[in-house]
């Protein structure tokens, strides 16, 4: 008896693989998060609050940037408790321009969640890009890249965002400064954040890049782009996944800071800085609620993203296991 | 007598291992280089397995890099089918040639990509030299692939972390095979696995060997493995070929001083009692090789001549002392 | 007839896991006699390493002994508190692994390590440890040890290292030596080395080893008695010499068989198919069932038990009419 006896029928052709839900239902990772109380938890704030952002013109109870729909006597209604000249009834309160407090922080949320996630991806897209080049491609390249991220992390994101920020708006013609804006912010952010995943994918590249997996496709004469693409890059997407969900988390509070700031989005558009900045006005004369609602709704989405992206980390890092 | 399928002359390989250019500024060092492969010359003839054995520091890994592009040499020549390969792996002539040669690597975990299933990696070449041809004829293809190298094609789906070792190895096989090389460079493709798996893999190999015409070079640190598989085997040491000849030759009557020593080194399974001389020394640094034969300082019939001039290859022996005749010290 | 220095009793490990509990070790029975080298042989997975980390009480959490007995010197080791375990560990057990860098601390001198080890579990002044260190750094064969000693692991090569190992293992004078594949990342001529090092100093002390390997041949050339483990389980234990030459159970034949020899040249190699089961698949009945070239029905669904067949002999296979059911 042996293995090796050829059998003459014909093979058949491999079946298809099983699903994807399938295969995901079935994961380590998966059976880990049901494990993890903390991921589970965080999984429900960040997603309902997520749902909730995007899903705001449908669920919002008042379209808060209508001046039609406002009454201004309802300005500083406090929370839970019908206006006093008005039927309307506020649940988190009105603010100093009769806006409910819930609906903007509805709407704010999509703001900051729009300009993070697109944040977020711009550094992964280009700190990826440049990382896999540098790794890979070494010596040089490598040399040039990884200094100018070193330059880059020695400052503070927020100052490079600030910096960014500032040298965009005095390029752009006034008239278009308002509606080009979010995009500005979501560059800046982008390009304070790309050395981060830089550094990590030109890590993992160097050591993936010396495996046997790559020496075969390059005795087939797989073209080097090819092989950073189709071979490398699967296999660094790990330790991207956590440290893009870190940098969400931070890309929120860069946004926030910047719109407290004042330097973010425009005040049209209110992100959840924006609101907090406002509501800060109103904090020592007793109309605590414009500003309270705006700031735990940032902590629980900064949290919430963060302690996945921490669970995450530990799932994906096999000496934890 | 035909032409030898791989003829490799004068092969050499250093490696700078010197200090960043700063530190040795500051620290006024000089470039270091590492000689890995120092002056190796054979050839192997088609449908025959070359072996090459040597403990670590010897350079045989370099050597398998070399003949298969992954590093270029130094200095030397390596001819496949009578072309030379020196220029590595790039240009249209390569190309043409690269098709006919495969590896086989140690670890069949780190040599197939572990977020593919099982049929993209061996559909790989077919994707590379045969572009043109379709999907399902593909599919096919490594269905028969797997068959051939002692798995089900159902097992394509799969990807490479949900096999054994020696599994793994099954498919390293199956897509060194896929686009019908004639030609496989073997760096110690059984040593990471146990005995019982290793006999299966070896037995895989030899019958393909058969029902191909294949040309192995075999790279192993395992002397009985060695003995097994090769029609030639080439001693190494410190990066220089130090004996070469055939397995029954080497075994019976080993004449460099360091293969008998190695085989004195080899566990004797078979229970015989035999006693073995003891081991002298350590394997020097490749990076401060001792001055004239590397094998000097541990050689039972050094002299003087061997302290200072290199033996040279003749009548597939280094050694001064077998060319002067002397056999014992 | 002496008592023997290390007896292990229906050893059981097991690994709860959330596709429920493997047994990675089960039901294990053996003997070491004082001053033996008893040889533990299995392919990866088998347990053999798991059985050496399981007597001297390093098995890593969620990994437990489930069941049995571990008895050195007429004492009860396996239930002691890790205070106790940590004591006996180095004073009356010595170890020595793979890879000597996991014994060895990269920051301290070997003089340090050596020296602390000798005097956490000897009464010795700081001068007399020292001398005592460098005695058995010259035994271990360690070319001008005096001045040596005061080396970090890392200016030594990968065989000096394994030297020092064993040396630290042997300062305190033990017993019973572990060496759990001690010659694996070796080269060939220095594990010819180490293996003699080895061999001749545990002699010369009268401490017994169980030298955990899966290499066949430094087993026949260092072990009185081999045992061969499968699947967790023991399959066959005998004297080294009448299990090489002639074994009894299918699977150390096939093993035997799968080696390639220096003396011979076969066309092809024996060869056992298939391969071992992941602990999560074992098979009922004999572990080995499904690639025994000798299988009966009974096989597939009764287990047998390490039973003697001859004297010293003792094999779990149903070929034998002695064998009983586990």
């Amino acid at each position: 008896m042996s293995t090796l006896d050829i059998s003459p029928a014909k093979p058949l052709p491999p079946p298809r693989p099983p699903s994807r839900l399938r295969r995901i239902l079935d994961s380590d990772i998966f059976w880990s998060w049901t494990q993890s109380p903390v991921a589970v938890g965080a999984t429900v704030v960040a997603l309902t609050l997520i749902l909730v952002a995007l899903f705001a013109p449908l669920i919002a109870p008042y379209d808060p940037f209508n001046p039609a729909t406002l009454t201004l006597m309802d300005g500083f209604t406090p929370p839970a408790s019908k206006s006093a000249f008005s039927d309307n009834w506020f649940l988190m309160g009105a603010d100093h321009q009769a806006r409910d407090v819930l609906s903007t922080i509805m709407y704010g949320s999509r703001v900051s969640l729009f300009v993070g996630v697109m944040a977020t991806l711009f550094a992964i897209v280009l700190g990826m890009g440049l990382g896999l080049a540098a790794g890979y491609s070494g010596g040089m390249v490598d040399a040039v890249i990884m200094r100018i991220a070193d330059i880059q992390l020695s400052f503070p994101a927020i100052l490079i965002a600030l910096l960014i920020f500032g040298v965009a708006k005095g390029i752009l013609p006034a008239n278009q400064q308002e509606s080009l804006a979010i995009w500005v912010l979501i560059l800046a952010i982008g390009l304070a954040n790309w050395a981060q995943f830089a550094r990590t994918v030109r890590g993992a590249t160097m050591v993936e890049r010396e495996k046997d997996y790559v020496a075969a496709a390059r005795i087939m004469g797989v073209h080097p782009v090819l092989i950073l693409f189709r071979h490398i890059l699967p296999n660094v997407l790990g330790p991207v996944l956590v440290i893009g969900t870190i940098g969400l988390a931070l890309a929120i509070i860069e946004e926030a800071t910047l719109s407290f700031l004042g330097v973010g989005v425009p005040p049209t558009q209110p992100s959840l800085g924006t609101l907090i900045r406002i509501g800060q006005q109103f904090m020592f004369s007793g109309e605590w609620w414009i500003l309270f609602f705006p700031a735990v709704t940032l902590v629980l989405l900064a949290l919430s993203v963060n302690l996945l992206g921490d669970w995450l980390r530990d799932a994906l890092n096999p000496k934890l296991r | 007598m035909t032409a030898p399928l791989l003829d490799v002359r004068n092969l050499s390989r250093d490696f700078d291992v010197s200090r960043p250019w700063l530190n040795r500024k500051l620290e006024g060092l000089e470039k270091v280089y590492l000689k890995a492969v120092q002056d190796v010359s054979f050839s192997v003839n088609r449908g025959e397995t070359f072996a090459l054995v040597g403990e670590s520091g010897s350079g045989k890994s370099t050597i398998a890099r070399l003949i298969v592009g992954l590093l270029t040499p130094s200095a030397g020549e390596i001819f496949f089918d009578g072309q030379s390969l020196a220029q590595g792996l790039s240009g249209a002539e390569a190309r043409r040639l690269r098709r006919r040669f495969q590896m086989i690597f140690q670890d069949p975990l780190a040599s197939l990509n572990p977020r593919w299933r099982v049929t993209d990696i061996i559909a790989e070449p077919l994707r590379v030299f045969e572009g043109g041809m379709p999907a399902p004829a593909r599919r096919q293809r490594v269905g028969e692939l797997l068959t051939l190298v002692g798995m089900a094609p159902e097992d394509g789906v799969k990807f490479p972390h949900q096999f054994s070792g020696g599994q793994r190895q099954r498919i390293a096989i199956a897509r060194a095979l896929a686009a019908n090389p004639d030609f496989i460079v073997c760096d110690e493709p059984t040593s990471a696995l146990d005995v019982s798996v290793q006999a299966q893999i070896l037995n895989l190999m030899k019958k393909l060997q058969q029902e191909f015409g294949l040309t192995y070079v075999f790279i192993s640190h395992n002397l009985q493995v060695v003995r097994h598989m090769a029609n030639q085997i080439g001693v190494l040491y410190l990066g220089r070929l130090v004996e070469v000849g055939t397995p029954a030759r080497l075994f019976e009557a080993p004449r460099h001083p360091y293969t008998r020593m190695l085989l004195d080194a080899v566990p004797d399974i078979e229970m015989t009692g035999r006693r073995r001389k003891k081991v002298e020394g350590e394997i020097p640094s490749p990076l401060s090789p001792p001055s004239g034969c590397p094998f000097h300082p541990r050689c039972p019939l050094a002299n003087d001549r061997g302290r200072r001039e290199m033996p040279l290859l003749l009548d597939g022996v280094a050694c001064h002392a077998v060319e002067e005749g002397r056999t014992r010290p | 007839m002496t008592e023997p220095l290390l007896s292990v009793r229906g050893l059981t490990v097991e690994f709860p896991t959330r596709h429920g509990i493997l047994t990675a070790v089960e039901d294990i029975s053996f003997d070491i006699m004082p001053g033996e080298v008893l040889g533990m042989v299995g392919e990866s997975g088998a347990g053999k390493s798991m059985t050496g980390n399981a007597i001297i009480g390093l098995i890593e959490a969620p990994g437990r002994i489930a069941r049995g007995e571990v008895w050195l010197n007429g004492q009860r080791i396996d239930s002691l508190p890790p205070e106790a375990m940590r004591a006996i560990r180095g004073r009356r057990i010595g170890m020595i692994f793979q890879d000597p860098l996991t014994s060895l601390n990269p920051l301290y001198r070997i003089s340090d390590q050596l020296i602390e080890t000798i005097r956490t579990h000897l009464p010795l002044s700081q001068d007399a440890a020292r001398k005592r260190a460098i005695g058995l750094l010259d035994d271990v064969g360690i070319p001008d040890a005096a001045r040596r000693i005061d080396d970090y692991p890392h200016q030594f090569s990968g065989g000096m290292r394994q030297r020092v190992v064993i040396a630290l293992a042997l300062c305190a004078e033990p017993d019973l030596v572990i060496a759990d594949e001690p010659t694996t990342a070796l080269d060939v001529s220095v594990q010819a080395q180490i293996i003699d090092v080895m061999k001749e100093l545990c002699a010369e002390r009268g401490a017994a080893i169980l030298l955990v390997t899966h290499d066949m041949g430094v087993i026949a050339e260092t072990a009185d008695r081999v045992a061969v483990m499968y699947a967790g389980r023991l399959a066959e234990v005998g004297p080294v010499r009448d299990v090489i030459l002639a074994a009894r159970h299918p699977y150390t034949a096939g093993l035997m068989g799968a080696i390639p020899r220096l003396g011979e040249n076969l066309v092809r190699l024996n060869q056992i198919p298939g391969a071992m089961p992941r602990l999560s698949a074992i098979p009922p009945g004999c572990p080995f069932n499904p690639r025994c070239p000798r299988v009966m029905d009974h096989c597939r669904s009764h287990r047998p038990a390490l039973s003697p067949i001859e004297p010293a002999r003792k094999v779990a296979c149903w070929l034998y009419p002695e064998v009983t059911e586990a």
